[in-house]
């Protein structure tokens, strides 16, 4: 599976109060969540990102609240991806519930600028930033997550456990 | 190899003799909570398994404190779907309107988290138990769902950052004091993934309200969870409230920890931490001066009635300033009766301060005292993010509940010495 799209670049620390902020959390509709997605860190994204498009920023992306609107809410936006240097840990088990791809690169978020136009291989493990013609390897994702997303996410990894026990 | 408090729990609730950081493991869980932001998710995901019955309507427990007293019928309709579910799902622990209060201060102070336990929440304040020597933590909705159906959660055990704290806080020094200097030191993701275990000789100075407030705000460190170790303190308190049978667990003397940090609690003065991170902290003293529009006193962090006795003893017989609102919002109902008993409750509204029914309210910009654009709050909640209080251009200063009603009086950020 290939992510292909611009980069939308942000720096530490961006906490789930300004991906969504709890104003709009009296709903959990997708659709209604991406249109403030971001919101109070970039008023233009949830209007101007295209299909594809990724969030890449600097540490602790996701810090804050539990809220699995905050992975939704960047899905529901069309944003393929999030590459950071790292993430809240909550934020890191929802996307994956989610399946909202994230990736830790340090090298990768220092070499893109906003705007840049980024390509992801997730089974080859490669991150190309095309503007500038450069390639990065991400960490691979553990075993155990890999289970998860092959089953498609948390609840379908549930309900296979149930039925087999 | 010995174990830390945390792996000692998680390797119980694993059916194992060990674990040791890094390993995942799926873990019985002892208590699931949701609220009436994470809970309507973690339904519909519930649902869409087709699953016929919970794993345990006692272990479960769904509180709408958010936005509750619905603020909206958006509101309305999310905790009316939590009302029904449980309902449907014979859940024993719904807590309504009048009879709730905010989930973190709740449930431990109604007996149903107990110590030694693993609780998953989907909120992430859910670390606050770890005052009781339990392991918990913040989850998603999707992780909620499969608790509710299975009764597990799986978890990557964590490398443990082991805090040591000396020596007795001086005046005006608070649990909230403590954490937010831990925060300033170390960083919002100064202990991300990992557990923070409190151990020295200094705990003994702290009552568990003030504890509460500590592991609440592992969270705000980056931490999967804060834990303190079982004492005399923690017993006094579990003893009265447990509705189950608790086991004592304690650390191993030869645990390894990945690192060590030291605080001196006798060093200490009240920290305010500026917008707009928690670790943006500054002792009172280089405070300087910042006028305010609105003081907080409450929350899941300082709601308790500890906190209130502390706000009021410094509001007693003064007025808040006329630039000022204050308000206070006790954590639960039986807080709030507390505080009626008590007569803090007459001593608030006669300074001129608002007293509030429960609820997360303003902490979240939810509802009960939003900011606009431009205005500024001290608070003794747990987040002063961009926007967190209302407008994205307003601010939140953090504090103790003793510098939050000297500020209310003083009408800018100051502590109770500065009083007349």
């Amino acid at each position: 599976m290939e992510l292909r799209g611009k980069a939308w670049k942000y720096g530490d620390d961006v906490d789930t109060d300004v991906i969504i902020p709890a104003r709009y959390l009296n709903t959990s509709d997708p659709a209604e969540l991406a249109r403030h997605c971001m919101e109070d860190i970039d008023a233009a994204f949830a209007s101007k990102v295209s299909p594809g498009d990724f969030i890449v920023a600097g540490k602790n992306f996701g810090c804050g609240s539990s809220r699995e609107h905050a992975p939704i809410a960047i899905k529901a936006s069309g944003a393929s991806a999030v590459i950071a240097r790292s993430f809240a840990r909550i934020f890191y088990r929802n996307a994956f519930n989610m399946g909202l791809p994230i990736f830790e690169s340090t090298e990768a978020v220092d070499g893109i600028d906003a705007g840049d136009r980024v390509s992801v291989d997730m089974e080859g493990g490669v991150l190309r930033n095309e503007t500038k013609g450069t390639e990065y390897r991400f960490a691979p994702v553990p075993p155990f997550m890999r289970e998860l997303l092959a089953a498609g996410g948390l609840l379908n990894y549930i309900a296979k456990r149930k039925k087999g026990t | 190899m010995g174990m830390t408090l945390t792996e000692k729990i998680l390797a119980r609730h694993a059916g194992k003799d060990v674990v040791a950081p890094g390993e995942l493991i799926l873990a019985k869980v002892d208590l699931a909570l949701g609220n009436d932001v994470t809970s309507p998710i973690a339904i519909q995901a519930f649902r869409s398994l087709g699953a016929r019955a919970v794993f345990d309507r006692n272990r479960i427990a769904l509180v709408p404190d958010h936005f509750a007293p619905n603020k909206d019928i958006k509101s309305a309709e999310q905790v009316k779907m939590m009302r029904e579910f449980a309902r449907e799902f014979g859940i024993v622990n719904y807590f309504e309107v009048g009879r709730m209060g905010i989930e973190h201060v709740l449930l431990p102070d109604e007996g149903l988290v107990v110590p030694g336990d693993l609780v998953i929440g989907a909120d992430s304040h859910t670390c606050t138990y770890g005052a009781l020597c339990a392991f918990s933590t913040g989850v998603g909705s999707t992780d909620l769902a499969a608790a509710m159906l299975s009764g597990e959660v799986w978890l990557k055990v964590p490398e443990t950052l082991r805090v040591v704290l000396s020596g007795r806080p001086g005046k005006w020094v608070e649990g909230k004091d403590v954490i937010l200097h831990i925060i300033g030191e170390i960083g919002v993701d100064g202990a991300l993934y990992r557990a923070m275990e409190y151990a020295g000789d200094g705990i003994a100075h702290l009552p568990m309200a003030w504890r509460f407030t500590i592991t609440n705000m592992a969270i705000e460190a980056g931490a999967k969870n804060g834990i303190f170790p079982f004492d005399a303190a923690t017993k006094a308190y579990a003893d009265g409230r447990a509705k189950r049978k608790y086991e004592v667990v304690t650390a191993d003397p030869d645990a390894r920890y990945e690192e060590e940090f030291a605080v001196d609690l006798s060093t200490l003065e009240p920290v305010v931490a500026f917008p707009h991170l928690p670790e943006n902290t500054r002792p009172l003293s280089l405070v300087g001066d910042v006028p305010i529009d609105q003081v907080v006193v409450g929350s899941c962090t300082n709601g308790r009635i500890e906190d209130l006795r502390s706000a009021a003893a410094v509001i007693r017989g003064r007025k808040v300033h006329d630039g000022v609102r204050m308000i206070i919002l006790p954590a639960t109902q039986e807080i709030y009766l507390q505080a009626m008993r008590e007569g803090l409750m007459e001593e608030f509204v006669t300074a001129g301060a608002a007293f509030s029914t429960p609820t997360c309210g303003p902490c979240l910009g939810g509802h009960m005292g939003i900011l606009a654009a431009g205005e500024r709050a001290i608070s003794t909640t747990n987040r002063n993010f961009v926007g967190r209080m209302g407008h994205p251009e307003s601010e939140v200063y953090l504090s103790n509940p003793a510098v939050a009603a000297a500020s209310a009086v003083l009408g800018r950020i100051g502590g109770p010495d500065e009083l007349s």
